[in-house]
């Protein structure tokens, strides 16, 4: 009996210690799985090395080949276009999270303060974009804008090509959804006795709105900018459909990079955008918590 | 008198209400008016196209058809069907597999260490999605990291070909989406109460029962919503097969490009693009339908 037990005491604690180095051991591996890749990103933008992953010493031509066609890109195409593409990520990421914030913290609003018929159906409406993928989103904008200027132009005779606006249509609709669902959350949390308080002490339904809700929910609107912001600037697929000669975002610039041949420049064009969504998520997590202490 | 203010109150009221209607108006129509143009109906000419016959320089002829989807029937499809829907299965699994235990020891250390160490994990995936795809680029492919590292330990005479197949998509695959399995699953897990761990060791469960019997039951919410938000994404994806897949590895999603951008069949695409739709759609609504059921019963 007594050596049962200790036996089963031994299975226990075996059991114990297999979980442990098991919970530790597959964190430290996943973490080495999540930032080996980008490590070696960011090293071998400075190989001199061109073919392979031999290392051949230190360089930054391939960041000055970026900027200034200067040394061996592989792809003088390159050239200038990049700051293009910089630029039309910006506006249209810019343009995009502008238009969504509005437009869902409105919807967000409504969903949370007022009651109304079909109020599942609207809530079914914000939740499609996000789980449908990219790219029926993307061919289905495709079909759309071919179809409507196809018909434009058979009525006016103007012909309507895919460009700018075309893309930030499409941001737009998409990032709606995702302020939305954000906004959301944050008015959720928000005790609805203060916005009566307000009321009740004779502001009118806009001095309360402007006044206490929107200071209240204001860092959950921020939060969804900053989301729309970055899935904007994230987004190729919904771009690569909507675009046109001339409207290449940073994405699209870099997706054609790859495809056109693997060379270090891409290695450092990688090492460029990874250090500037490094320094935009930190910004905002010091401003939130500057906010937090406030 | 009395009546004069009844009145009053009444229209008061009255005026209230339809300003409030006003308000809800104005709240929920410019998103509504542009996701139902910009949305919906593209949704909608997706499904008319997908019963019209092909035009010569791609769009469409306006005749009706059922070919289109006669077309779905031939095997070639199937098979890109099949490895679509088993790669985004294999890659749930695999981002379960490393996502439980990661959640779990984030949800398990002391509360000032939780923060820090989700960031540590969410990081990466602020880096744009081509970038990350492509850093697997420059470690799988011939001339790459891993196969320098190995002839340079002479482990390997001939390159191992490791890019543009099932296993790189997989592994693009998996990285890509691992924070979408480990965020639900955190989420579940910080929320679970541990002195259960200590009342099931005290009533002699040993650490393996306790898991099965306890753990997994009490964050199964965490593992069905974090398997649903790898699945459906991983089932559409597109970038991640067109850069590490190559050719041979092609998903559906890359089926629809094709048929949209390369062979220029819109009404095929469209009909691909239904089915991904479809495919989509079906494991949500079994899920709500559970969680209302579970609502139901409670």
């Amino acid at each position: 009996m007594r050596r049962a037990l200790t036996l089963q005491h031994r299975w226990d604690l075996a059991i114990r210690l297999l979980g442990r180095v098991g919970l530790w051991g597959i964190t430290l591996a996943a973490l080495m799985f999540l930032y080996l890749p980008i490590a070696i990103l960011v090293i071998y933008s400075f190989n001199r090395s061109r073919l392979n992953a031999v290392w051949r010493g230190f360089t930054l031509d391939w960041y000055r080949s970026l900027f200034a066609g200067i040394g061996e890109t592989g792809a003088d195409v390159i050239t200038g276009q990049i700051w293009d593409a910089l630029f039309n990520s910006l506006w249209v990421g810019g343009i995009a999270t502008l238009v969504a914030t509005v437009f869902g913290t409105m919807v967000a609003l409504a969903l949370e303060r007022f009651k109304f018929r079909r109020k599942t159906a609207l809530e079914a409406l914000l939740f499609l974009p996000i789980i449908i993928p990219d790219i029926t989103m993307g061919i289905s904008l495709l079909v759309f804008f071919s179809l409507v200027f196809q018909l434009v132009q058979t009525v006016t005779g103007v012909r309507l090509v895919l460009g700018l606006p075309t893309v930030i249509i499409g941001h737009i609709a998409f990032n709606i959804s995702y302020v939305a669902v954000t906004v959301r959350s944050r008015i959720a949390e928000l005790d609805p006795a203060l916005e009566e308080a307000a009321q009740d002490l004779g502001a009118n339904e806009w001095r309360t709105f402007y006044r206490v809700t929107l200071p209240l929910i204001f860092p959950g609107i921020l939060s969804g900018a900053l989301l729309a912001f970055t899935l904007s600037l994230d987004d190729f697929v919904i771009t690569f459909f909507t675009a046109g000669v001339g409207s290449t975002t940073l994405p699209v610039f870099v997706y054609g990079m790859i495809k056109l041949s693997v060379t270090p420049a891409i290695n450092a064009i990688s090492t460029l955008m990874l250090m500037a969504s490094f320094l935009i998520v930190l910004t905002s997590l010091a401003l939130q918590r500057r906010s937090l202490r406030l | 008198m009395f009546d004069r203010i009844q009145t009053h109150w009444q229209t008061h009221l009255a005026t209230a209400t339809n300003r409030r209607r006003l308000n809800l108006a104005v709240l929920v129509i410019p998103a509504t008016i542009w996701l139902f143009f910009f949305f919906v109906l593209p949704l909608l000419m997706v499904l008319l196209y997908s019963v019209l016959e092909r035009g010569i320089y791609g769009g469409v002829n306006w005749q009706f058809t059922l070919s289109n989807y006669q077309r779905l029937l031939n095997p070639i499809y199937w098979g890109v069907l099949g490895r679509s829907l088993w790669l985004a299965l294999f890659t749930t699994v695999a981002c379960l597999l490393i996502g439980y235990p990661l959640a779990f020891f984030i949800a398990s250390r002391p509360p000032q260490w939780r923060n820090t160490l989700l960031l540590l994990v969410i990081i990466p995936f602020w880096t744009n999605f081509l970038v990350r795809i492509y850093a697997w680029i420059i470690i799988l492919r011939r001339e790459g990291v891993i196969n320098v590292l190995l002839s340079s330990l002479n482990l390997i005479d001939q390159p191992l070909d490791l890019l543009f197949n099932s296993f790189a998509v997989t592994i693009g695959l998996v990285y890509g989406y691992l924070p979408f399995m480990i965020l639900p699953l955190y989420a579940t897990i910080e929320r679970f109460d541990f002195s259960l761990l200590d009342a099931s060791q005290d009533l002699g469960a040993n650490d393996l029962k306790t898991f099965v019997r306890i753990v997994l039951p009490l964050t199964l919410r965490g593992i069905v919503a974090g398997c649903l938000l790898v699945f459906i994404p991983a089932v559409g994806e597109f970038i991640t097969p067109d850069i590490l897949g190559g050719a041979k590895t092609i998903m559906m999603g890359n089926l629809v490009q094709n048929q949209f951008l390369g062979a220029r069949h819109w009404p095929f695409g469209s009909v691909l693009s239904i089915v991904m739709i479809v495919i989509v759609l079906i494991p949500i609504l079994i899920y709500f339908r559970i969680a209302d059921e579970k609502l139901k019963a409670n």
